[in-house]
């Protein structure tokens, strides 16, 4: 009854159903290919990339929890654990962006809450197809008002993010949510089942239709039919969640759990068998009690369907009714579905009547893994390329004067002022964050302790289109600086890598060399992977996205109240930068803005340099000496000083960096200077009686580190080897930064 | 003095609101579910912000019926200080208990950010503290704050000043580039007639501490809890009347 239609609507290759019947010694049902489809799908097997995780560092006194859980956990002290994990809801988010963008908030938090922690903080890193493109700005609407629907109601702060725009998401947004929460480190919980004749019980939403084969759907690539994917997306309730969120936190104090897991992609398919995959148990349901919200329903719909806000909870003997009347205060029903059991199986039936049973083992550790080939991709060699001649033009473009040029990047999406997005997150929610958006890493306080942490989400799909390897790498140090600007010392990182399909040998090798750069970076920087996401598969009619890994890092500030954000603060402030500019322009924003181009190898990254700068710019803000710090990153120096002067009532700066020889042409020189963007630099402001202190400690930390200039006045003055090229009026520059984004999409009615 | 948050489901303040009352202030604080059907002796009660019942249907419509909201209806009778909080000001709105009605933010979108605030009326509890005319920087969060009554009740509600703040400028000037949501005549918080009920948009426990950003907030838990320390010291004990309750 199984013929080759259906196993291809299934996902599932001939050599895997093989594979299927070997396990199970016959012929599957429907309801077991079902089942087997969604837990084989490259979203919830991770056949395509296992073998290349596997080599990420996950280990660190600091970790208490790595991947292979609902999500990952550190040791923040005093006793405590941060867990947090990113995840992808890119396929959703194209085909429905409010739902796909809310429903992926409500499955990130509910991984942070099955874990036994309140979620504290959301992060979010977003890409887009050209920002003046069609249909850019109705994706972009709908995913901000999306997370803003989900994560307001549910009153949890979105406190950062990050996002790019380029050609290559126009058909692939990309949609990654990171949530942080925090437990009691004895109060953490897993997602496991055992104890004999336990009872297994479902919590939340009613089962619907919804979402069927939706882990299948972020498995597959697009094509134009794709809109009619649509009822695979699920549909988001904020509320419901919320409820569920308060009732499993106060079920979770009544000790009266073994286990609890959230259904996510694959359904209850997915939490009953991975739960009883971890404790080596078995599990024994009845769909006929599930609760569901259609009627006729069959078991084939109600073990895939992917409807969101529900949970699953194994319960101790004897303590049942203390869970169900927790429930039943947030007028949330507890419905006993089944059994844990010895047996290693997964036992699913109907009325009474078996309609499916597989080994847990064949579903989760035995589901195929591939060693895909991998080939260079052949565009590489040519895109690496970037001769800027005599730079009179490049790319039929000329090289523009300084001040044009920073006006232009100011005014470049990805670098103009996100308020108009941030803005629609409720981000003080919880009263914990001290780092509003837009101003570096976000950070929140932990009440009851001095402690805040802090966090940044960041990637560049530019530099691993040009360089996997090396972006991934850059990707990292970012993220990690980010957070080490704000005072915080890194301790673990989460990755979400989005790529395209891994069939095809060259996107293989960009993951590959993705994956290899993440682990040579967070190695270096002492930050190990405690858990994350894969999204392979995004494509559009054969045109895949940038490879994009996204990196989230955590770090922790002993002192909440020595935190570090990019403003300068006062006039008369000595401006000082560590580390050094050598004007690489390869990957660069300014090409991209100024030149329409995207080539060049991405700035070279020195792994020793920049833990020393990340340890440095610790040991500074917590000796408080820094008055701000930012990082040079798209735009180079010359926009992370004008960011410096934002948001600050108009504080401006004087200063005078040293030039770089990478052409024949002086106009390219003064461009690589200002807008080159070379690794491990980072702008700060000290009080000039600390001038001397701080350059002391940058030279015992081996960081290169130079006056450059001081605050005050109310221009922005950039000299280049001698000569002011930069002159502007701050409130000019600010306006132009602040107003880009709103004034193309902010509207007004009445 | 005892403050009595009230917790519906979905409220996402009320956390705030009971760390500022008991950890900022010093005060004692206590969470009482929408089910109760006593105050478990508040002097003073908040109705924090949120989204009780999801803001399905419409933002407060479902939380006034709520068991709790008999009490806090009697407790405000007997002239009980009771503010309202965002969603919790839509609630108060919702029960009849202050005048007028929430409508969509003029942009469409919900909004999060600092605002400044006129104060305008300081012979309410939670104003008292307060010079009329000082500018307040304290922030918003909301989608639903566009404050709306008909011409009629807006010219009573103006006559009885039961205007409490505006947004304006960082001066304190009106001006409608700083009205956030496009209430009507600038309008951020309202009271009731007898003055011991308001209902602001504005998040005051959010902006009570020096980490956060601000502190412009605590004039409103100062004015409150002067208040009460007040009335206590009269002996007004049949005008505040929380622990009767």
């Amino acid at each position: 009854m199984i013929d080759p239609h259906i196993l291809e609507r299934h996902g599932l290759k001939p050599g895997e159903y093989d594979r299927i019947v070997g396990f199970l010694g016959r012929e599957p049902n429907l309801t077991e290919l079902g089942m087997f489809s969604v837990m084989w799908s490259e979203h919830c097997s991770y056949k395509s990339s296992r073998v290349h995780l596997k080599t990420l560092p996950t280990t660190g006194p600091q970790v208490l929890q790595g991947p292979g859980e609902n999500a990952g956990a550190v040791d923040i002290g005093e006793g405590l654990a941060a867990v947090f994990k990113i995840e992808s809801h890119n396929h959703p988010s194209f085909i429905e962006p409010y739902q796909g963008a809310a429903t992926g908030v409500g499955g990130i938090i509910r991984d942070i809450f099955t874990m036994g922690a309140r979620p504290i903080a959301l992060l979010n890193s977003l890409r887009f197809g050209a920002f003046h493109a069609p249909g850019t700005r109705r994706l972009l609407e709908g995913v901000v008002a999306g997370i803003a629907g989900y994560g307001n109601s549910i009153g949890i702060p979105t406190v950062g993010g990050e996002i790019a725009f380029e050609p290559s998401y126009a058909g692939n947004p990309l949609v990654n949510v990171f949530c942080l929460g925090i437990a009691k480190q004895s109060d953490i919980i897993k997602g496991v089942a055992s104890g004999v004749g336990n009872a297994v019980y479902y919590v939340g939403a009613k089962t619907g239709r919804d979402g069927i084969h939706g882990a299948t759907m972020a498995s597959a690539e697009f094509d134009d039919k794709s809109a009619e994917k649509r009822p695979a997306v699920q549909v988001g309730d904020p509320f419901m969640e919320k409820l569920l969120l308060e009732a499993c936190l106060e079920v979770m104090k009544t000790d009266a759990l073994v286990g609890i897991q959230d259904m996510g992609a694959a359904g209850l398919t997915c939490s009953t068998t991975e739960m009883g995959s971890r404790g080596g148990a078995g599990i024994e349901i009845d769909v006929a009690l599930v609760p569901q919200r259609e009627t006729g329903m069959t078991p084939y719909e109600i073990m895939l369907s992917e409807s969101q806000e529900r949970m699953l909870l194994v319960v101790k003997r004897g303590r049942e009714a203390e869970v169900e009347r927790v429930f039943d205060k947030w007028d949330l029903h507890a419905v006993h579905i089944g059994e844990v059991t010895d047996n290693g199986l997964l036992r699913v039936k109907n009325h009474g009547a078996l309609v499916a049973e597989i080994p847990n083992r064949a579903l989760t550790d035995e589901a195929p893994l591939y060693t895909r080939p991998m080939t260079e991709p052949e565009y590489l060699a040519d895109v690496q390329k970037l001769d800027v001649g005599d730079g009179s033009r490049l790319n039929g473009r000329p090289t523009p004067v300084p001040n044009d040029a920073l006006f232009a990047l100011l005014g470049s999406p990805t670098v103009a002022s996100k308020r108009w997005i941030y803005r629609q997150y409720d981000h003080m929610v919880q009263t914990n964050t001290i780092n509003l958006p837009g101003l570096g890493a976000g950070v929140v306080r932990i009440k009851g302790t001095d402690r805040a942490l802090a966090m940044s989400v960041d990637g560049n799909g530019r530099h691993c289109y040009l360089d996997p390897y090396r972006g991934a790498m850059l990707a990292v140090a970012e993220a990690a600086r980010n957070v080490a600007c704000s005072g915080a010392k890194p301790l673990g990182a989460t990755n979400c890598l989005n790529f395209g399909n891994p069939e095809r040998p060259a996107i293989m090798w960009q993951f590959a060399k993705a994956v290899e750069g993440i682990g040579a970076a967070c190695r270096a920087l002492g930050v190990p992977i405690t858990g994350g996401n894969v999204s392979l598969y995004n494509e559009t009619d054969g045109n895949a996205i940038y490879p994009t890994p996204t990196i989230a890092v955590v770090g922790l500030l002993e002192h909440a109240d020595r935190v570090v954000s990019r403003r300068f603060r006062d006039a008369g402030d000595a401006i000082l930068l560590f580390g050094e500019g050598r004007g690489e322009l390869g990957g660069s924003e300014y090409l991209k803005v100024a030149h329409d181009l995207v080539r060049g190898v991405p700035p070279a990254l020195d792994l020793d340099a920049e833990r020393a700068l990340q340890a440095l710019l610790v040991q500074l803000a917590g000796e408080r000496l820094l008055r701000s710090a930012h990082d040079c990153s798209d735009g180079g120096i010359a926009v992370t000083l004008a960011e410096c002067c934002f948001d600050t009532g108009g504080i401006g700066a004087e200063v005078s960096i040293d030039g770089v020889h990478v052409a024949a042409d002086a106009r390219v020189n003064v461009a690589a200077a200002l807008y080159g963007e070379s690794a491990s630099r980072v702008v700060v402001s000290v009080v000039p009686d600390a001038v001397t202190t701080v350059l002391e400690r940058a030279a015992a930390a081996n960081v290169p580190a130079h006056v450059i200039g001081q605050t005050g006045g109310n221009r922005l003055r950039m000299a280049v080897a001698g000569q002011i090229v930069v002159d502007s009026g701050v409130d000019e520059a600010e306006r132009v930064w602040s107003s880009a984004i709103e004034q193309a999409y902010a509207k007004r009615v009445a | 003095m005892r403050f009595g948050v009230i917790v519906f489901p979905g409220s996402n303040c009320d956390e705030d609101a009971y760390h500022a009352a008991r950890d900022v202030f010093g005060q004692e604080a206590e969470y009482l579910w929408h089910k109760d059907t006593e105050l478990k002796g508040a002097d003073v009660l908040i109705l924090p912000g949120g989204f009780a019942h999801g803001d399905y249907l419409r933002t407060g419509a479902m939380a006034r019926f709520s068991p709790i909201m008999g009490p806090v209806r009697a407790f405000a009778e007997r002239g009980g200080p009771v503010l309202g909080i965002c969603n919790g000001f839509q609630i108060l709105l919702e029960s009849g208990l202050l005048p007028g009605a929430m409508l969509r933010n003029r942009g469409l979108k919900y909004r999060c950010e600092h605002v400044h605030l006129r104060v305008e009326q300081t012979d309410t509890p939670f104003t008292g503290k307060a010079r009329a005319g000082q500018v307040l920087r304290i922030p918003i969060g909301h989608g639903e704050g566009n404050y709306f009554a008909p011409a009629e009740m807006l010219k009573q509600i103006e006559a009885n000043r039961q205007v409490v703040l505006r947004y304006t400028d960082p001066n304190g000037v009106l001006n409608d580039d700083w009205n956030p949501n496009g209430s009507v005549n600038a309008i951020a918080a309202v009271c009731n007639e007898r003055r011991n009920v308001v209902g602001m948009m504005p998040h005051p426990e959010r902006a009570c501490e020096v980490l956060l950003g601000g502190v412009d907030g605590r004039v409103i838990f100062e004015s409150v809890l002067a208040s009460l320390r007040s009335a206590e010291s009269l002996a007004l004990q049949p005008q505040s009347a929380g622990r009767a309750s």
